[in-house]
Order: C-alpha cells, then sequence, then structure tokens
C-alpha cells in the first residue's frame, strides 16, 4: 500500500466482495470502516499539533465558547461532554470559513459578557457558576425573550450555539454512540422492523 | 476567438450531456453501431476516491456541515459529488418577482451521482392531459408507445416494486422490494385507515444481482453515490457499457457553446470551451444529441443563432425555453411517541423510501388539477448536522436534560414530502439573459417563474393529508405553514425539487412545439434533445425514468433513420 487512496481502494474492494459473500459479511465491512477511521485519527496524530489553537476566536472568547458547549451537553452517566465531541474546534472551524457566524457568534460573545458585565459587574467567564446558571436559564428558553425583549439577542445567539453544538456532539462518535445508532454497515439481507412495544 | 481548434474527424452522432439522457442515447448509439462523441462540461468521476459511502461524519473536517458551515442546511458534503444551487463562474439570474433555483451537477453521470432513484411510470392518462382535463397539452405518444422502453429501462437497470394495479402508478418489470421500516409499518396502518393507498416504493436499486452488478448492501446511503454499483447511475450504468463498444469518445471538461448549421439546414458539430485550457474546440458530427438537462439544452439552443434561425436553433416555433415546469412540492413531520420505547435496530435500508403513497384520489372530484404522490422519511437514520435542530427549537434549554431529549426523541420523526403535478404556465419560463455572460462567455439563463392557484390548492390538500396520517398514527404534526407570503402551505420555490422539464416540448404541431414524437426537433432533422426538455407535461412521477424511456425509443428511431441515410 503506497497512500490512504490505495488502501481506501482496498477497504472498498473488500467490501464489494463482502457483499455478495457468506458469513463474514456482518464482520468485515465493520473492520474496514474502522480501518479507515484509525487511518483518519492517524493523519490527524501526525499533524504538530498538541494544544487546539483557534482559527477565529481569540483566548477569552474560545475559553467563553469552551464553557457554553460544555453546559450545553454535559457529560453524564451515558456519555462525555461535547467538549470530548470536539465540538469548540468544530465551531471554531465553521466560524473561522463564515462571516456570518463570525458576526452572530463573536457579536454574542461580546452581549453575553455586556449582559453579565450589567448584571454582575464581570464577564461571563468571570461569573460565579450559580451566577452562570442564572444567565443561562434566561437565555436558554426563547419564552424569556417574549417576557423581555431586552434578552432576544442573547436568546438567539444562544441557539445557534446550542445548534452547532448539537451537530458537534451527535456527529461524534460518543455522540452517535449516545444515541445507539446501528448501521453505516454493509449487510446481506434488510432485516425489516422487530416488534414495535406497545405503548 | 483567434484560434479555434477544429478537429477534422467526423462522428456520427455528438451527444451533449452524460446524465440520464445522454447515458442512455450513448449506450444505445454505440451498441447500435455509431461513433459518438460525448461532451460533459465536468470532470470524469471516480467514484472510489468521490463517493463517501460507509464514512461517519467525523471522519470529515466539516461532520457533512461544508465548509463555513454551508451544506448545513441544504445538500450536505456527503452528497455524490459536483452538484450545487451555485456554480461559481457560472451564474443565472431570476426575472424581478421570480425566485428560481437550479441544481446543475457538472461531471460524468450528471445529477444521476446522487439522484433520489424514484424510478415511477407516467401513467396512460398522464399523456392525455389536455384532452382529460382542458389544461395544458397532450402528448404526440401515448402510453403504450413507451410502456416497452419503460420495460427495457427497468429491466437492464434494476428498479424494485410490487404489481398493484392502480391506475394511477402502472406496474412494471421489478425486483423483489425491501420489508418496510418501523416507520414506513406505522404509515401504511394508518393510510389503510384513511383508505389512502400505501405500497412499497419502487426505486432503481437492485435488491438482486443484475447485469453484473452486486445487489444492495442496505447502508442507506444512495445519495452518496455507490462503490458497489447497486444502484442507478448514468456513469456506472450507462456509460461504461457504451464505454466497452469502443465506440465512445468522451470529452470531459468540454461546455458546449453553440450547435453549428450548416448550409444545408442542418447541424455540422458543436463548438465548445475546453475549460482547462479555456479554448473553443470544435467537434463535428452528422446529429446532435442535446442532453444537458432541460434549462441547459434550452440556453444551448437559445444560444445557437444563425441566420436561419435567429432566436435560436429549433426554435422557429418560439417554444424553446417556454413551459418549463417543477414539481410541486410541500413538506411536513411529525413526531411519533410510540417510537421511543423501540429497541436500538439497524434502521438504514436502501437509501430511500421502502413505502409511499402513489396519487389515491384519482377517482374522485378534487378542488385542484392532476394529482401528487407522497414520500416517507424520517426513524433512525445515521446521525447527522441538524438532526435535533427541531428539538433544540421546540423544547430548548441545556444540559443533561436536553441529551436526555435528544435520546427519546430520536427515531420518532417521520417526514411526509409532497411531490405533485404543475400545470404549465404563461409566466414560467425561461430565456437568454441578454447582460451576463458566465465564465466561459457563454450567455446565461434568465428565469421566470409563478405557481398558480392550481398548484398553490394542490399544496394545501398535501399539508391536510400529511396532518391527517400523522394524528392517525397518533402521533403530532410539527409543520406549521402560512396560507401565503413566500411559501403557502409550505409550497416549495420553483426548481428547488430538481424536476425541471418541458422547455423543448414535444408535439405533433411545429408552430407549438420543438420535437415530435421521436425527440428530434421539427425544425433540423438531425437535432434531438433527450432530456427533461421533451416532456409534454410533468406528472406526478420523477421524471428520470421517462426521460431514460424516450431516450431509448428515440436512440432507436435515430438508428433506424441514419441506417435509411435519412440524418
Amino acid at each position: 500500500m503506497s497512500g490512504p487512496s490505495i488502501s481506501r481502494r482496498d477497504i472498498l474492494r473488500t467490501l464489494a466482495i463482502s457483499a455478495v459473500g457468506g458469513s463474514v459479511l456482518q464482520v468485515i465491512p465493520a473492520e474496514a470502516a474502522e480501518y479507515v477511521h484509525q487511518m483518519v485519527n492517524k493523519e490527524k496524530a501526525a499533524e504538530p499539533s498538541g494544544q487546539y489553537k483557534p482559527k477565529y476566536f481569540s483566548a477569552h472568547q474560545y475559553a467563553t465558547l469552551v464553557s457554553l458547549c460544555d453546559a450545553i451537553i454535559p457529560k453524564d452517566a451515558t456519555s462525555g461532554s461535547a467538549l470530548e465531541a470536539g465540538a469548540p474546534e468544530f465551531i471554531d472551524l465553521l466560524t473561522s470559513e463564515n462571516d456570518q457566524y463570525q458576526l452572530r457568534l463573536g457579536g454574542g460573545l461580546l452581549w453575553l459578557d455586556s449582559f453579565c458585565a450589567d448584571r454582575y459587574n464581570t464577564s461571563y467567564l468571570g461569573c460565579t457558576t450559580g451566577q452562570r446558571k442564572e444567565v443561562l436559564d434566561l437565555i436558554a428558553f426563547r419564552q424569556n425573550a417574549k417576557k423581555d425583549g431586552a434578552l432576544s439577542q442573547g436568546v438567539a445567539f444562544f441557539a445557534l450555539v446550542r445548534n452547532l453544538t448539537c451537530d458537534a456532539f451527535y456527529t461524534s462518535k460518543i455522540g452517535i454512540a449516545d444515541l445507539q445508532y446501528i448501521g453505516n454497515t454493509a449487510v446481506r439481507d434488510f432485516p425489516g422492523c422487530p416488534p414495535i412495544p406497545k405503548t | 476567438m483567434a484560434q479555434v481548434n477544429r478537429s477534422p474527424k467526423v462522428y456520427d452522432v455528438c451527444v451533449i450531456g452524460s446524465g440520464a439522457g445522454g447515458g442512455m442515447a450513448a449506450k444505445i448509439l454505440t451498441e447500435g453501431g455509431l461513433s459518438v462523441v460525448m461532451l460533459e462540461a465536468g470532470p470524469p468521476l471516480n467514484p472510489e476516491k468521490d463517493f463517501k459511502m460507509l464514512t461517519w461524519p467525523y471522519e470529515l473536517e466539516h461532520r457533512g456541515a461544508g465548509v463555513g458551515g454551508f451544506a448545513r442546511a441544504r445538500f450536505s458534503e456527503f452528497l455524490a459529488p459536483n452538484g450545487a444551487w451555485t456554480i461559481e463562474g457560472e451564474p443565472y439570474t431570476s426575472a424581478p418577482g421570480s425566485n428560481f433555483q437550479w441544481f446543475r451537477s457538472r461531471i460524468v453521470g450528471g445529477r444521476t451521482n446522487h439522484w433520489g432513484r424514484i424510478a415511477l411510470r407516467f401513467s396512460p392518462i398522464d399523456f392525455k392531459s389536455g384532452t382529460r382535463d382542458g389544461l395544458g397539452a397532450d402528448w404526440p405518444i401515448t402510453y403504450e408507445d413507451l410502456a416497452p422502453y419503460y420495460d427495457h429501462v427497468e429491466s437492464y437497470i434494476g428498479v424494485f416494486g410490487t404489481r398493484e394495479n392502480i391506475s394511477s402508478a402502472p406496474d412494471g418489470v421489478f425486483l423483489p422490494p425491501p420489508k418496510p421500516r418501523c416507520t414506513e409499518l406505522l404509515l401504511k396502518k394508518a393510510c389503510d385507515k384513511l383508505n389512502v393507498i400505501c405500497i412499497p416504493s419502487r426505486l432503481a436499486i437492485l435488491t438482486r444481482p443484475l447485469n453484473g452488478r452486486l445487489a444492495c448492501h442496505y447502508c442507506g446511503q444512495c445519495g452518496r453515490g455507490c462503490v458497489t454499483e447497486s444502484n442507478f447511475s448514468s456513469s456506472q450504468v450507462l456509460i461504461p457499457p457504451a464505454m466497452k463498444t469502443g465506440k465512445l469518445n468522451l470529452v470531459t471538461g468540454a461546455m458546449a457553446r453553440e450547435i453549428i448549421l450548416g448550409k444545408d439546414g442542418k447541424a455540422q458539430g458543436v463548438s465548445y470551451i475546453d475549460t482547462a485550457t479555456r479554448t473553443e474546440k470544435r467537434v463535428n458530427a452528422r446529429a446532435v444529441v442535446v442532453a444537458a438537462s432541460a434549462c441547459e439544452s434550452a440556453r444551448l439552443l437559445l444560444n445557437s443563432k444563425s441566420p436561419l434561425f435567429p432566436d435560436g436553433l429549433a426554435n422557429s416555433s418560439g417554444t424553446v425555453g417556454r413551459y418549463l415546469m417543477d414539481s410541486v412540492g410541500s413538506d411536513g413531520f411529525g413526531i411519533l411517541p410510540q417510537l421511543e420505547k423501540m429497541p436500538p435496530h439497524n434502521h438504514d435500508g436502501v437509501g430511500g423510501m421502502h413505502m409511499y403513497i402513489p396519487w389515491w384520489k384519482f377517482d374522485r372530484k378534487n378542488d385542484f388539477p392532476r394529482g401528487y404522490h407522497i414520500e416517507f422519511h424520517g426513524g433512525r437514520n445515521m446521525p447527522g448536522v441538524g438532526m435535533f435542530d427541531h428539538l433544540c427549537h421546540r423544547e430548548e434549554g441545556y444540559g443533561v436534560q436536553l441529551k436526555q431529549r435528544a435520546r427519546q426523541v430520536y427515531g420518532t420523526y417521520v417526514g411526509l414530502s409532497g411531490r405533485g403535478e404543475m400545470i404549465p404556465n404563461p409566466d414560467s419560463y425561461c430565456e437568454i439573459d441578454p447582460d451576463i455572460v458566465d465564465q466561459w462567455g457563454i450567455p446565461v439563463l434568465r428565469f421566470h417563474f409563478r405557481w398558480s392557484e392550481y398548484e398553490l390548492r394542490q399544496a394545501q390538500d398535501m399539508q391536510a393529508t400529511f396532518r391527517s396520517i400523522i394524528e392517525t398514527m397518533g402521533g403530532e404534526y410539527l409543520t406549521k405553514t402560512a396560507i401565503d407570503g413566500k411559501h403557502p402551505f409550505g409550497i416549495s420555490e420553483g426548481g428547488r425539487i430538481i424536476h425541471e422539464v418541458g422547455t423543448a416540448r414535444m408535439g405533433p404541431d411545429p408552430k407549438t412545439s420543438v420535437l415530435n414524437g421521436y425527440c428530434q426537433t421539427h425544425d433540423v432533422k438531425n437535432v434531438f434533445v433527450m432530456d427533461g426538455a421533451p416532456l409534454v407535461t410533468n406528472p406526478d412521477k420523477n421524471p428520470t425514468l421517462t426521460i431514460m424511456a424516450l431516450a431509448w425509443r428515440a436512440s432507436e428511431y435515430l438508428l433506424s433513420e441514419a441506417g435509411k441515410g435519412n440524418i
């Protein structure tokens, strides 16, 4: 094998053969998919990185974003957090390429700090855990903006961060496992629907 | 252009475009012994490199959202390559008050690389629409004329389905269908209660090996392109046999600019821009098959001006670009709490619905003409970007409760898409924009488009039907539509369903149509149009199967005329 494209071709050939084969069917494609995944990880590991350097956000903005992502999808008994799923890196990447996101997220992060400065005389990151919760409980619900128009920009900002954080989490390995998605593999026959439990 | 590169070789036929129509023409014509040069504006396709089959979202840097997240709300970056609503350097315009969306694929195989594979025959009555209700025109051919070619196409490309004997949805040559998914079982049950016909769908996907191609492996990703060639694309199913004859010369990066008319009133060849070198080149051929997609073909004809045809080649009727139709589209979705308790299971199946609703109200009086079918989606699909947008909007909040709700609602959404027939109207057409050329120097299209009351009433009926089905299932219907504004009853923008057809329609009268029943232009005997442009009507059946049946029939006619020396 002389490079990733050859490897990939081999994998796909294996897959093509296994799709008409017999008992190995369920196994080989999964191995093939896993191999592709490991290849990608290896390529990533080969990059001289270490600490992630944000492409767009300043250190302070990025730290605030990290805090928000972690609050939106925290670790629980079933799975890890949005941070483990790479949400801040994902959002930073998209934002570095999209001037609308730059405006809405960059401006939104400033709005958040100004809001906290007005209420608590400090930035969002400077707030206590309890103060942050107060802020999030205000901007995480659209109905609050209906009651208090001054919140509407914060609510819109938080909604975008929440959508992007969910995107990142539920496209990650741990997020997909959390949902117990089964598939993305080659099977000989589609089994149809298992019995639907009575409600 | 200072230098025009002329190739001395004269081919029998020049086919412009490599999608469903062009691919079929190339196959039939080369197998019939003719030499064919095919011009494709885009690059060659390399399935092993270009297709993202079995790739997980986390294996892509942008997770499927695309650069800048721009693919987020539309087609994701998983889609088989090179189709887009906008192509850099190749604009199109909409006239004031119109908003037409045009999806173009510049690549070998065109839009068949990613299409939905829904392969439905038009019904006998669809060819006699003008007589039936006085709207639009009849076709110059009948269902019986086309039926043998539907048989040929289905037998060759492979379509699954079941024999049902429903007049609005004629049966074909079918492979066995896949088993229904859970969502589809519940939909079927609700439809039975409502007396709505719900049957196995008909998709160009192999549930059995066919003609050297492998059977489907049920990864649910047909739209990404299939490395095992288990679904239909022109690039994998039509171009290879044409290549095998040794009679096809496929030229990629060749953007057709003009069909050249000889002094004898026949086409002599095609001039094109070689996109790699930005130079003009020319191929000579005894006949030309235009199959660049309905609007692109109209553009080429309109741009091929000559003293004999000052308004565009084969356009003595003035109807090239007219009768532009898309499908009426309106979508809705609901949530089914009874699916919350489903054990995790593989729901992927084929890359499309296993069941659907054909037009079922054909035997009663409706407050709109013609009809629509309903497509299904939803269930435990592979998670992707945007999947929980609705949850985030509806339930809001953050933290562990958001995660718990995501687990609870995952797989419980069901989507319904109505796809219906538009009546051609005088306000919907394309023409050459007087001011703008693309990066190749070719004048671009300007679109005019308007839905009429007929289509709006149809969309209204779709929404009412969606609601009744979801509520009969014990679910909650979540789509909200306005009765006016930009999208009354959720009706799509023109072009958005990507079924644009009709811009060089067939007809018996050269004064009111461009083509005869064999897709041959009335005006120039050696010019044919074999894509969506010949369609006289755009019934609620997706056009691709009919495009291929028409192209097969027209290509046989071309072969026979060539044999008689008439071309």
